[in-house]
C-alpha cells in the first residue's frame, strides 16, 4: 500500500518496484517470455549454434504434451482444485489406442474407446468433487489408482492380441513439416485456442474463476458449482486423453505408466505460468510459456551433459525460485 | 488443552463415561481396527494356511509405508501436505545403504543416527522454504521432491549398497513368540515414543492449533512459522525412519523406491486425518496401511487379478472420503 503511494509521488517514473510488481501480477507472460529468451541465449552460449529453427521445432514438439496436461492443471487450479489423474488417464488413452491396432476397426475404434473411457473417468471425478465435495486432491488421486488398475487389467486381457503405436499417432506426435513445424500443432493449436477462449470469452470461464476465487460468493450469486465442476473434470480428462495420444506418438511407447512422470511437471508448468494453486488467478498463456520453459531447461541441462540427477535437483530449485518470486511480487501487502 | 486434559482426568472418576468419551473421540480408528480384525478373520477363512508367515510378511512389508504414513499424518495435521516424503525416503535409504556397505557395526550406529539427523534437516529445509517463500506447501514440497530425488540419484545411481547385520536383525523375524514380528515392535516403539512425547509437548499442541485455525493460533501466541518448520522437520525424521526401514528390510539402497508419497496421502486420509488439518492422529493411518496391504494379499488369495487391487484401493479411498463428507454435510459442517 505504502509502495503505491510512493510511486504516485515519484510521478511518471515507470521503472519502479510497484510498476514491476504490476507487470508480474497482471501480465506474467511478459517476464516469462523474457526468462525463455534468457534460457535460449544461455543455450546458445554454452552450445554455440544449437539454437536453430529445427531446435525450436524440437522444443515445441517436446512441449506440446506437457502443455496440454498443464492446461488440465490450469483449468482445475483456477477453481482451486488440482487434477492428479491426468497422468493415468493420458497413459491409459495412449495405451488403449495401441492395443486396438491389430483388431478389426483398427486404431480409430481404439481412439473412440479411449475417449469414452476418459470421459467416464472425468465424469466420476467431477461428480465426486462437485456433488460429494470430495477434496480434488483425494478424488483425482483415487481416480488415478482406479484408472491405472483397470488399464493393467486391460493390458492382461489384450496381451495376446498384440499391438503397437499406430503410424498415424507417430506421425502426429513426432513428425514435422520440413523438420521444423511439428504436426502436433494440428492438435495443440485448436486445444490452446479452445482453452484460451473458454477462460477469456465465455461465461463458463468466468464461473471457473468465480468458484476458485470465492466459492461462497459464487454460490450466492447463483453459480451452480457442481455443474461447473463436472464439466471441468470431464474437459480435463478429454484433454489428458489427447495429450496421451500425442505423447504416445512422440515417444513411440505405449505403456500404462507412460505419462506418470509428466504429472508433477504439468503442475509445475502451470505454477510457473502464474496460475495460483489457491484458485481464482491465472491463465493459459503463462502456462504454455511455462511448459516451454521447462522443456528448454531440461534440454539445456542434458545438452550440458549433466546427469539426470543434477537435472532433477535444478528443476526443483528453479520451480521453488520462480514460485517464490511470484508470491513475492503478487503478495498484496 | 490443559483444561481438556483436566476434564478428562476428573471424568476418570466415572470410568465408563471416560471410556465412552475416549471411544467417541477415537471412533474412526477403532472402526478401522475392527475392520482390520474382521479382514484378518476373513483372510484366515479363505486361506486356512494363512498364519505365522503371513503375519510376519505383512508386518515387514508395511513397515516403510506405515512410517511414511505417520510422517504424512504429522504434516497434514499441521494443515500442510508433504509431497516429498517418497523422495526423502529414497535419499535417506541410499545414504544409509551406501555408507554402511562393508563397514563395521559400530560405524553403522553412527550412520543410523546421522541419517535420522539428515531426515530432520531435509524436513526442516522443506518447512523453512514453505514459511519463508510463502509459496503454497503443495508446490514447495512438489518441487523439493525433485531435488531430494535428484540427490538420491547422485548418491547412488543404481540399487546397491548394504546394510549392517544388526539393522536387518532389528526388523526381520519374530521376537519371543513367533506371532510377534520384530517389525511391529519397532513400529510401535518408534511411533509410540516419539508421537507420545510430541502430543504431550507444547509443540504437539501448537501442531494441532495451527492445523485447525492458523489465525486463532497466531492470536493465542503460537509462533506459527516455528511450529510449521517443526512439523516438517518431524515429518522428515519419520521419512528418515521409513528410509532406514527400507534399508533394513531390503538390505540395499534403491534411489527409485516405489510410490510412497501418494500412498501415504491415501493412507492418511483413510486413517481419519482431515486434509483440512487439525484433526486425526498417528494410529489411524497405520491401521489404514495394514488394511490396504491385507486387502492386496486377499485379492491374490481369491485369485483375483492383483492389478485390480490398485483400482480397489482407489475406490476405497474415494468411497470412504465420500461417505465421510456426506456425513459432514448432513451435520451441517461444510
Amino acid at each position: 500500500m505504502t509502495e503505491t503511494v510512493r510511486t504516485e509521488r515519484a510521478g511518471a517514473r515507470w521503472l519502479t518496484v510497484a510498476a514491476w510488481r504490476g507487470l508480474f501480477r497482471d501480465r506474467p507472460i511478459i517476464p516469462l517470455l523474457g526468462l525463455l529468451g534468457v534460457l535460449m541465449v544461455v543455450s546458445e552460449l554454452v552450445r554455440p549454434g544449437i539454437v536453430s529453427t529445427q531446435w525450436l521445432g524440437a522444443m515445441v514438439r517436446g512441449a506440446v504434451p506437457l502443455a496440454i496436461l498443464a492446461g488440465c492443471q490450469t483449468l482445475a487450479m483456477i477453481t482451486g482444485g488440482i487434477d492428479l489423474s491426468v497422468g493415468a488417464v493420458a497413459s491409459m488413452s495412449g495405451f488403449v489406442v495401441a492395443t486396438f491396432v491389430s483388431s478389426p476397426g483398427g486404431w480409430p475404434v481404439g481412439l473412440a474407446v479411449a475417449l469414452v473411457a476418459a470421459i467416464l473417468a472425468g465424469l466420476v471425478t467431477g461428480i465426486g468433487v462437485g456433488v460429494f465435495r470430495v477434496h480434488p486432491l483425494i478424488m483425482t488421486l483415487g481416480m488415478s489408482f482406479v484408472v491405472l488398475g483397470l488399464a493393467n487389467v486391460w493390458q492382461l486381457v489384450k496381451v495376446q492380441a498384440g499391438g503397437g503405436v499406430p503410424p498415424e499417432l507417430r506421425w502426429l506426435g513426432s513428425a514435422s513439416v520440413a523438420e521444423i513445424v511439428p504436426y502436433s500443432l494440428l492438435v495443440f493449436v485448436p486445444v490452446a485456442v479452445l482453452i484460451l477462449l473458454i477462460l477469456r470469452r465465455t461465461g463458463y470461464g468466468r464461473l471457473l474463476y468465480a468458484i476458485g476465487d470465492n466459492p461462497i460468493a459464487a454460490r450466492l450469486s447463483g453459480a451452480r458449482a457442481w455443474q461447473v465442476l463436472i464439466t471441468l473434470y470431464v474437459l480435463s480428462a478429454v484433454l489428458a486423453a489427447i495429450a496421451g495420444f500425442v505423447l504416445t506418438g512422440l515417444t513411440n511407447v505405449a505403456s500404462v505408466t507412460l505419462a506418470d512422470s509428466a504429472v508433477l511437471p504439468s503442475v509445475a508448468a502451470a505454477v510457473i505460468g502464474g496460475t495460483s494453486i489457491m484458485g481464482g488467478r491465472g491463465g493459459y498463456g503463462g502456462t504454455m510459456v511455462g511448459a516451454l520453459i521447462l522443456t528448454v531447461i531440461s534440454s539445456l541441462l542434458s545438452s550440458l551433459g549433466y546427469p539426470e540427477a543434477v537435472r532433477q535437483v535444478l528443476f526443483g530449485a528453479i520451480i521453488v525460485a520462480v514460485a517464490a518470486a511470484y508470491t513475492r511480487v503478487t503478495a498484496e501487502a | 488443552m490443559t483444561a481438556t486434559a483436566g476434564t478428562v482426568e476428573t471424568a476418570g472418576a466415572q470410568p465408563t463415561e471416560a471410556l465412552a468419551r475416549w471411544a467417541r473421540r477415537n471412533a474412526w480408528s477403532l472402526g478401522l481396527l475392527a475392520f482390520f480384525a474382521a479382514l484378518l478373520v476373513f483372510t484366515k477363512f479363505i486361506q486356512p494356511s494363512y498364519g505365522v508367515t503371513g503375519v510376519q510378511g505383512l508386518a515387514i512389508s508395511v513397515l516403510p509405508l506405515a512410517l511414511a504414513a505417520v510422517a504424512q499424518a504429522i504434516v497434514v495435521i499441521s494443515g500442510g501436505i508433504d509431497l516429498s516424503i517418497g523422495s526423502m525416503m529414497a535419499l535417506t535409504n541410499v545414504v544409509a545403504a551406501s555408507l554402511m556397505l562393508g563397514r563395521s557395526d559400530e560405524f553403522a550406529v553412527v550412520v543410523v543416527v546421522g541419517v535420522l539427523l539428515l531426515g530432520l534437516v531435509l524436513g526442516a529445509v522443506n518447512g523453512a522454504l514453505v514459511v519463508l517463500t510463502r509459496v503454497p506447501d503443495i508446490v514447495v514440497t512438489l518441487a523439493m521432491s525433485f531435488v531430494w530425488a535428484g540427490c538420491a540419484l547422485l548418491v547412488l545411481k543404481t540399487p546397491g549398497g548394504g546394510s549392517a547385520q544388526w539393522l536387518k536383525d532389528l526388523v526381520l523375524g519374530p521376537l519371543g513368540n513367533e506371532w510377534i514380528p520384530k517389525a511391529a515392535i519397532v513400529l510401535v516403539l518408534i511411533v509410540g515414543l516419539i508421537w507420545w512425547a510430541v502430543r504431550r509437548s507444547r509443540f504437539g499442541l501448537s501442531l494441532y492449533a495451527i492445523g485447525s485455525n492458523q489465525l486463532a493460533a497466531f492470536r493465542s501466541g503460537v509462533s506459527v512459522g516455528r511450529a510449521k518448520v517443526f512439523a516438517y522437520a518431524l515429518t522428515g525424521l519419520f521419512a528418515a525412519f521409513a528410509g532406514l526401514s527400507l534399508t533394513a528390510s531390503t538390505g540395499i539402497g534403491n534411489p527409485l523406491s516405489g510410490s510412497y508419497t501418494l500412498q501415504s496421502v491415501a493412507a492418511v486420509v483413510l486413517g481419519g486425518v482431515s486434509l483440512a488439518g487439525g484433526r486425526g492422529g498417528a494410529f489411524g493411518p497405520i491401521v489404514a496401511v495394514l488394511i490396504l496391504a491385507l486387502l492386496r494379499t486377499d485379492m491374490t488369495f481369491l485369485n483375483l487379478n492383483p492389478n485390480l487391487a490398485t483400482s480397489a484401493q482407489g475406490i476405497i479411498l474415494i468411497g470412504v472420503v465420500m461417505v465421510g463428507t456426506l456425513f459432514q454435510i448432513r451435520r451441517g459442517r461444510p
